[in-house]
């Protein structure tokens, strides 16, 4: 009998994240879901800039790679031509909430019918540990080194919040992954935004918080704990939007 | 050959005047072109075209030195009238434009256009007046010629128009200062 | 010969890619070729195509990214400080190897510049429009006639080549109508898009469609295998048009609107007795270096036209090896030259009074 299997719609690439990092799970919930609808043959995946640049070597299904904070363009792209190819993307902090900001908000705006991924860890990894839009206040990162203070770097991005607001939102859930439980929904609300798309109803979202042991400067453990401590209060968990709950509640 | 230059305000209908006669000298085989100044004036500022009728492949699309100047107002009258041919044609709006002391090496024809077509129920229609006017007296096209390509361009969802297009030009045709 | 339709330099662009096959349009509104997104906006449903406007033009053109790389015809469109814009996104679709045409309907700069036509992008469009060891084929048609022919040649030589290629206009080419016959096109026979990323269907392995090179010697390989293309494209793509340049003394060179403004200063000068020739790069990238060469013996000196401070002239010089004299006449800042301008510079150059 097997018990553990890896998906299909994962390659045979080892993973390059660091010990601890919490992609390695949130790709596997992705690949679990695309293996569960069986559409691997009709997704294609848009990698950001960032840690995971190289999602395009472990995903099996067709995978651009946009620039930095591009992706939910790119898609839009892709989506506009293949309006029934599945698409997602898959974005750190950085690349969504920084630069890519006008590109989420806007794929957003206009209800594309496309997924977004987005990894919330409160930090730039690849680069080494710089502050990210959603670096929490009094967080030390290279470019706060005294902690980021609102009043000189700025307030953090609570972004499942902000997109609520918008029409083209069809469904918003935060979620993390620092335990079973916990990565049990995660996969439950990737599905599900996947099943959105599937059903034509506009841009889903789902922001995972995630951990950065390598550059939070903690153990796995530790750093698992600190997410628990200090992201969640900041970020609440839970869904933003859900159109199609909506939808059944005016049935 | 003709170098053209039509100007006057926007809204005025100059660049619509001006595409009429590059689409009836098209229609006869000519080369033609047609170029509008352009900018941030789309209503009431000033506005120009530059419209080119001839027998050989164009060069530079932009009239400088008119053959033939349409002024529908007083700063297009001051603007160009210095710069046509010797031996030019002005055709000028005569009811809003003050061009005495106008320059004795060119031939003048005004005409009250604006007045002409608010006299006879054809507000708007000045521009229309004045291309019945030139197409008359320079003999650029034949003027049934002229009234049937300009009103075979009036789209089905305008047909009302027709007649008075066909007004105005019999106006402009029929003027005699 | 089909049927002459007049239209606006603008117009043709839409029209023309639209008859390429091409149903998808990502843009955003800019002075002086907004009628062109307008033309698509009416048109595109029509033929059961998109025209979206992008929220910026860096969303634009990686819209086009996507499309291009789900192995769709796609284009965009923009105006000098636009398509500055979109220069990273140009980057990334060179560097990913997909087609798509973008247009530059060029006004003055740098900055906000002015909105009147311009061609100083010349070096940005033919030297750095974007990051990276880099080229596209960039196409200058002078006539909105031309544009149709182009624009249709784009879409192919994008397919052919897998890369970007511009059409670089100006304002006045853009505003202006003339008549347009769309005829026919024979089109290429384009390669089959066997990399494209639109859903493997569970027959083949996945596509990526990717720019990184981690590995230096990988990334240095892909480069060189690139410049491979592109030495190819300089063989075989290059576009020119020539006026009595076989005696000429004085060979004018110039592209785009500001050609055929020179063509009339050619003209007469040759009434003057000045043996005056116009030489037209069509294709400004592949630059047509062999046959500007072929000139430099005869001809006593070049003259470079254009509507910028000169941005061509080191393209001739290398071109013909420095043999002649180049010398530069232009206007900037979105003040098309005159014939006589040109003209009294080819007098100048012929040995003075005539």
């Amino acid at each position: 009998m097997i018990v553990f299997d890896k998906p299909k719609a994962l390659t045979d690439t080892p993973f390059h994240y660091c010990p601890g990092c919490t992609h390695g799970i949130v790709h596997r919930l992705v690949a679990e879901v695309i293996d569960e609808m069986g559409i691997e043959g009709n997704t294609v995946g848009v990698a950001p800039v960032g840690c995971s640049v190289f999602a395009y070597n472990y995903f099996n299904c067709d995978v651009i790679q946009a620039p930095h904070g591009r992706a939910p363009a790119v898609a839009t792209g892709v989506k506009r031509a293949h309006p029934d190819d599945f698409v997602f993307t898959y974005q750190g902090d950085g690349d969504l909430a920084a630069i890519g900001t006008a590109e989420t908000v806007h794929s957003a705006a206009r209800g594309e019918n496309i997924t977004i991924i987005f990894i919330n860890n409160a930090i730039y990894g690849m680069t080494g540990g710089q502050m990210a839009p959603t670096t929490l206040p009094g967080q030390v990162t290279t470019t706060s080194p005294y902690g980021r203070k609102p009043e000189i770097q700025g307030n953090p991005v609570r972004i499942c919040e902000m997109l609520s607001t918008l029409e083209g939102t069809a469904f918003a859930q935060r979620v993390a992954v620092d335990s079973v439980k916990n990565v049990k929904a995660a996969k439950a609300a990737i599905r599900k935004a996947f099943e959105v798309q599937k059903n034509k109803q506009g841009f889903s979202i789902v922001e995972v918080l995630s951990t950065c042991p390598t550059n939070w400067g903690l153990s796995p453990l530790k750093a698992i704990e600190w997410l628990r401590e200090n992201m969640i209060p900041y970020y609440p968990l839970g869904v933003y939007k859900d159109k199609t709950e909506e939808a059944k509640v005016n049935e | 050959m003709s170098n053209i230059l039509l100007a006057g305000f926007g809204g005025q209908g100059i660049l619509f005047a001006g595409k009429q006669l590059v689409l009836a000298g098209m229609k006869q085989g000519k080369e033609v072109s047609w170029l509008p100044s352009y900018g941030p004036e789309m209503r009431g500022g000033t506005c120009n075209c530059s419209v080119i009728i001839e027998d050989e492949p164009i060069g530079s699309p932009l009239v400088i030195k008119p053959d033939i100047l349409l002024a529908f107002n007083g700063p297009s009258y001051e603007k160009f009238a210095p710069n046509i041919v010797t031996g030019g044609k002005l055709f000028v709006d005569s009811s809003l434009v003050n061009f005495e002391g106008a320059r004795d090496d060119i031939e003048i024809y005004p005409i009250p256009a604006t007045t002409l077509a608010n006299d006879n129920g054809l507000t708007g229609l000045a521009n229309v007046i004045m291309l019945g006017y030139i197409v008359k007296k320079t003999g650029i096209f034949d003027a049934e010629y002229f009234e049937n390509s300009l009103i075979s361009g009036i789209p089905a969802s305008k047909a009302h128009m027709i007649d008075f297009n066909k007004k105005a030009l019999k106006l402009g045709f029929e003027y005699e200062g | 010969m089909g049927e002459k339709l007049l239209m606006k330099g603008n117009e043709v662009l839409g029209e023309a890619a639209i008859r390429a096959g091409c149903k998808l349009f990502f843009g955003y509104p800019i002075t002086p070729q907004t009628e062109l997104a307008e033309y698509l906006a009416k048109k595109m449903p029509k033929v059961g195509g998109l025209c979206l406007q992008a929220e910026s033009e860096v969303a634009a053109i990686n819209m086009v990214l996507g499309a291009a790389s789900a192995g769709e015809r796609v284009f965009t469109s923009s105006s000098s400080p636009g398509v500055s814009l979109k220069s990273e996104g140009i980057s990334y679709i060179v560097g990913s190897d997909v087609p798509c045409v973008i247009v530059n309907v060029q006004r003055g700069g740098p900055g906000l510049g002015g909105i009147q036509p311009a061609q100083s992008d010349y070096y940005q469009a033919t030297k750095a429009l974007g990051h990276g060891d880099m080229h596209f084929i960039v196409l200058a048609p002078a006539y909105v006639q031309e544009i149709a022919t182009l624009m249709g040649e784009a879409f192919d030589l994008a397919d052919i080549y897998r890369m970007p290629v511009m059409i670089l206009a100006d304002g006045a080419l853009g505003q202006m109508m003339e008549p347009v016959d769309f005829g026919e096109k024979k089109q290429r026979e384009i390669p089959e898009k066997t990399w494209a990323c639109n859903g493997h269907k569970n027959q083949r392995a996945h596509n990526v469609v990717n720019s990184l090179y981690i590995s230096p010697e990988v990334l240095e390989e892909v480069v060189v295998e690139r410049f491979k293309r592109y030495a190819e494209i300089e063989e075989k793509e290059v576009l020119f048009d020539e006026y009595m340049t076989e005696d000429a003394d004085v060979v004018v060179v110039s592209y785009g609107i500001t050609a055929r403004i020179a063509k009339t200063a050619v003209k007469a000068a040759r009434e003057k007795g000045i043996k005056a020739g116009l030489f037209r790069p069509i294709s400004l990238w592949p630059f047509p270096k062999k046959e500007l060469a072929s000139l430099a013996d005869k001809a006593k000196c070049f003259l470079s036209v254009e509507m910028n401070m000169g941005q061509m002239v080191d393209d001739i010089k290398v071109a013909i090896d420095c043999k002649k004299p180049v010398s530069h006449y232009g206007r900037t800042g979105g003040v098309i030259p005159t014939p006589d301008e040109i003209l009294a510079k080819i007098v100048e150059l012929n040995g003075g009074e005539n």
